[in-house]
């Protein structure tokens, strides 16, 4: 009935302003919106989105859930960044997740999101995502959408092009955007050319459940800076490319001094006969302090490892290992196209694009066709690996992807477009503007083996006017193009949490049904996780108190407590004993210096709180969950330090007396 | 430029809503919710006490010790935050339980409390005077079958 009523106001309105009869829709302006644009975003209440996005929230260092095509926000999944709305990184379970080598880091500039593969194309599994300054990987579980590994990446000045996984996730990458001193040592910034060099890291992923990530190798490069990269697939499996910038070397002014060379390098790792090096033992064990950090779904909580070593290959001592493929200017994006043979070099600073071929590759390593060589590493000659060039097609291209019927998209960030091409013969077969200053773009699965080539996302990086103004800071935007047709099509414009660097989308269908509605109480292995209202309790340890209590419809038990004296560290452990899907409880107690807890069903978390002054602190629910809510509360009494009283707790009739 | 696009907007609308995609949209709408409104058991015919949900008949036969005991552990693992046996607590007592329901209705109301509390008579009543809502513990039939048997020890002694 609603919707109904809805939809006749909808009419009225667009009566009164337009008149019904008026077709200004299909007229209007220049075809920059479609006439049937909204049909094609609408999503009616209470119906499903087609696929999932995941966006990059760039400088705010989450991830967040997207449908398409509605644009419509159903996560934030915190990843590198504290949440007090979740309390990851403030309750005592997920702070080991943010430490590093550096100490615990409550931020990072979050770029990639990657979804793990099978056979090239996004299985749903996990998604992977690298962080950007303090170098790390995260991984995220599709089963709970929650981030349960982060890893640390060594001898690496900034992890920018990264993670891209290969076919079947058997690595995600990491290269190094700023070449620096290796190992970390105290020299002279204007000695960059000669004493710093880049790294590009393989980080092996476990073919099972969890997923776990190690660092199964590094290989010691020249001091480029290390862009982004792509795993090839299909023929090309086996091989990633990276591209490089700053081939100058230089340490200053890099605006213009990084761009002098007419040609720089997309380096090609063959990871195949990389293991093979590994296996034979010709690599350098190295010290490395790096930190990796897995979160157990069993004892809902993170711990971390430790990291001394990495296994180091250096390319002079193992040829066939690496190549150079020279690439007008600067290039960005590097892209393999659905089949595996073509692999695209975007010149940031070129007016042209260039695509090499897979083919061509192989046949000039065979045929030693050298340029010369760069600390081992042979450059390729340019034009035995050129398959062809897309000529002028816009200014400033940045990245590119593919969809399912042989085309290409790009965009561009000065002419502020995207173009698509046609693989093969790489003429231009349409353009289309971005509001403003288009960065990334994403294709469901367009950069796997089988795009699922329907919508296109373009992720710009300026936004001006296009929503209404809220002061001089703006949500960046990111726009919605229909690609079904010849002609690409606006249908829509979705402001996005952060920078949406990049994204990556998946049909819904591979992941829904797979979600985690609630962890069940019977697995819980927290060791500090009470399953029923019996075994709650308020136990003391030297200055520690520790609150075992559970939460359920609508009271904490125990829900008083007194004996807590000034100076002791409380731990407050919480269980929901709730085994349904969303009923999840929040727990907050006053002058608490950390955040919420936000506790779903059968899992435990623990909120630390250091009383502050004597007196009575209320706590409560957080996390409206039934009519009764506002009755979910309760009392923490804090004593005077010298004060001579027993612990003591209770709910409703029932009281107890600890020590 | 934004002004026209702004009216553009609108005009897509306004197509959306006169053409024939509007009709198609109406006529979805109506279908949804026509399928959304599921017809009560109980309206037709009165109410048979059995209640709502995935069970339909249980024969009880003499009392099973083994059972009871396993229910009782379900029991104070997944009800005792909200049940004590002899008195109010979040829920009612459950003491004499097996007497003022059948075992059918007890079963549906630990399985399926959401549509209960909507749809069956007696349980709708008692959220009116409980106003908390009875939890869904995703408790199995095996399992919501032992805790009957648990309350049909209680209620024998
Ligand atoms: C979150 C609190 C809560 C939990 C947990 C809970 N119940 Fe209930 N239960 C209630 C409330 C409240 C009612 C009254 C109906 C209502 O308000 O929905 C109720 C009603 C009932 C009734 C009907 C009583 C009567 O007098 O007819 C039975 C039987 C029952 N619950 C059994 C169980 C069993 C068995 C479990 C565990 C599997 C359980 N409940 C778990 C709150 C709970
Ligand atoms: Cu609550």
């Amino acid at each position: 009935m609603k919707t109904k009523l809805f939809i006749l106001l909808a009419i009225a309105l667009s009566v009164v302003l337009a008149g019904c009869e008026s077709d200004g829709g299909k007229k209007g302006n220049a075809g920059m919106v479609g006439s049937n644009a909204a049909e094609k975003v609408y999503v009616a209440p209470g119906e499903h989105d087609e696929f999932y996005a995941f966006m990059s929230g760039g400088f705010s260092g989450q991830v967040s859930v997207y449908g398409l095509p509605s644009g419509r926000l159903f996560k934030i999944i915190p990843v590198f960044s504290v949440d007090g709305e979740k309390g990851y990184g403030f309750n005592e379970e997920t702070k080991p997740m943010l430490e590093t080598s550096h100490g615990f880091v409550p931020w990072d500039d979050a770029h990639h999101p990657e979804l793990s593969q099978t056979d090239g194309v996004p299985d749903g599994r996990f998604l992977f995502i690298n962080g950007n300054n303090t170098p790390r990987i995260a991984k995220i579980d599709l089963k709970t959408f929650e981030t349960t590994e982060i890893i640390e990446i060594p001898n690496s000045g900034g992890n920018h092009s990264s993670p891209f996984t290969t076919e079947n996730s058997e690595y995600v990458v990491a290269g190094t955007r700023f070449s620096i001193p290796i190992t970390e040592t105290d020299v002279s910034i204007k000695d960059y050319a000669e004493k710093f060099q880049g790294m590009l890291t393989f980080v092996s992923v476990a073919p099972d459940e969890i997923g776990d990530m190690e660092i199964d190798f590094q290989i010691l490069v020249p001091g480029f800076d290390y862009d982004l990269a792509h795993s090839g697939k299909g023929p090309s499996h086996g091989w990633t490319f990276f591209t490089t910038y700053n081939t100058e070397k230089a340490s200053t002014m890099k605006e213009v001094n990084a761009s002098q060379n007419d040609k720089d390098y997309i380096a090609a790792v063959n990871w195949k006969k990389a293991r093979e090096y590994i296996k034979a033992g010709k690599f350098r064990e190295m010290p490395a302090s790096y930190l990796n950090n897995e979160y157990d779904e069993h004892t809902h909580m993170a711990t971390t490892k430790r990291m001394k070593s990495t296994r180091v290959l250096i390319p002079s001592e193992c040829p066939g290992l690496i190549y150079y493929l020279p690439t007008p200017k600067s290039p960005h994006g590097v892209d393999v196209d659905p089949t595996g043979e073509y692999i695209v070099g975007n010149g940031k600073l070129s007016a042209d694009l260039t695509v090499h071929s897979y083919t061509k590759m192989m046949k000039a390593i065979e045929s030693k066709a050298f340029e010369k060589e760069i600390d081992g590493i042979p450059v390729l000659k340019y034009d035995q690996v050129v398959a062809g060039v897309v000529e002028k097609p816009g200014l400033g291209p940045l990245h590119t992807e593919f969809d399912d019927k042989g085309f290409a998209y790009t965009t561009f960030f000065i002419s502020s477009e995207v173009v698509k091409w046609k693989v093969g013969t790489w003429e231009v077969v349409d353009r289309i503007p971005c509001y403003y200053s288009v960065g990334h773009l994403m294709i469901p699965g367009g950069d796997s083996r089988k795009p699922w080539g329907k919508y296109l996302v373009a992720m710009n990086k300026i936004t001006k006017d296009r929503y209404l103004p809220t002061g001089p800071e703006l949500a960046h935007s990111a726009q919605l193009y229909d690609i079904s047709g010849d002609k690409m099509e606006l249908i829509l414009d979705f402001p996005t949490v952060g920078e949406p660097h990049y994204a990556q989308a998946i049909a819904a269908d591979v992941i829904k049904d797979k979600s985690l509605k609630y962890y069940k109480l019977e697995d819980n292995k927290h060791p500090h996780a009470v399953k029923n209202e019996k075994d709650t309790r308020v136990e003391r340890k030297g200055n520690e108190v520790h609150v075992y209590l559970t939460s359920i419809r609508s009271h904490f038990a125990p829900d008083w407590i007194e004996g807590v004296k000034l100076g002791d560290v409380v731990y407050f452990h919480l269980t929901n004993l709730e085994q349904d899907w969303d009923v999840p409880h929040g727990f907050a107690v006053k002058g608490a210096d950390n955040a919420e807890l936000l506790v779903m069903p059968g899992q435990t978390e623990t909120l630390k709180w250091k009383p502050d002054r004597v007196g009575v602190f209320p706590m409560y629910c957080t996390d409206f969950c039934s009519a009764l809510h506002q009755e979910m509360q309760g009392y923490v009494r804090v004593h005077p330090a010298n004060a001579n009283v027993k612990l003591s707790w209770g709910l409703g009739e029932d009281e107890t007396q600890g020590k | 430029m934004i002004k026209t696009m702004a009216l553009f907007a609108l005009a897509i609308f306004m197509l959306v809503a006169c053409g024939e995609a509007r009709d198609a949209q109406l006529e979805k709408n109506a279908s949804n919710e026509t399928e959304k409104v599921e017809p009560s058991s109980n309206e037709s015919g009165g109410d048979d006490g059995l209640g709502v949900g995935p069970i339909k008949s249980v024969t009880l036969g003499d009392l099973d010790e083994n059972m009871a005991k396993e229910g009782e552990e379900l029991f104070t693992k997944n009800c005792a935050a909200c049940h004590k046996i002899d008195k109010r607590f979040v829920g009612p007592a459950l003491a004499g339980v097996t007497e003022r329901r059948k075992p059918e209705w007890i079963m549906n109301m630990i399985m399926n409390p959401e549509q209960m509390v909507k749809e069956d008579p007696v349980a709708k009543e008692l959220l009116a005077e409980y106003l908390a809502p009875m939890a869904n513990q995703n408790i199995s039939e095996d399992q919501a079958r032992k805790i009957v048997e648990y309350f049909r020890l209680v209620d024998s002694k």
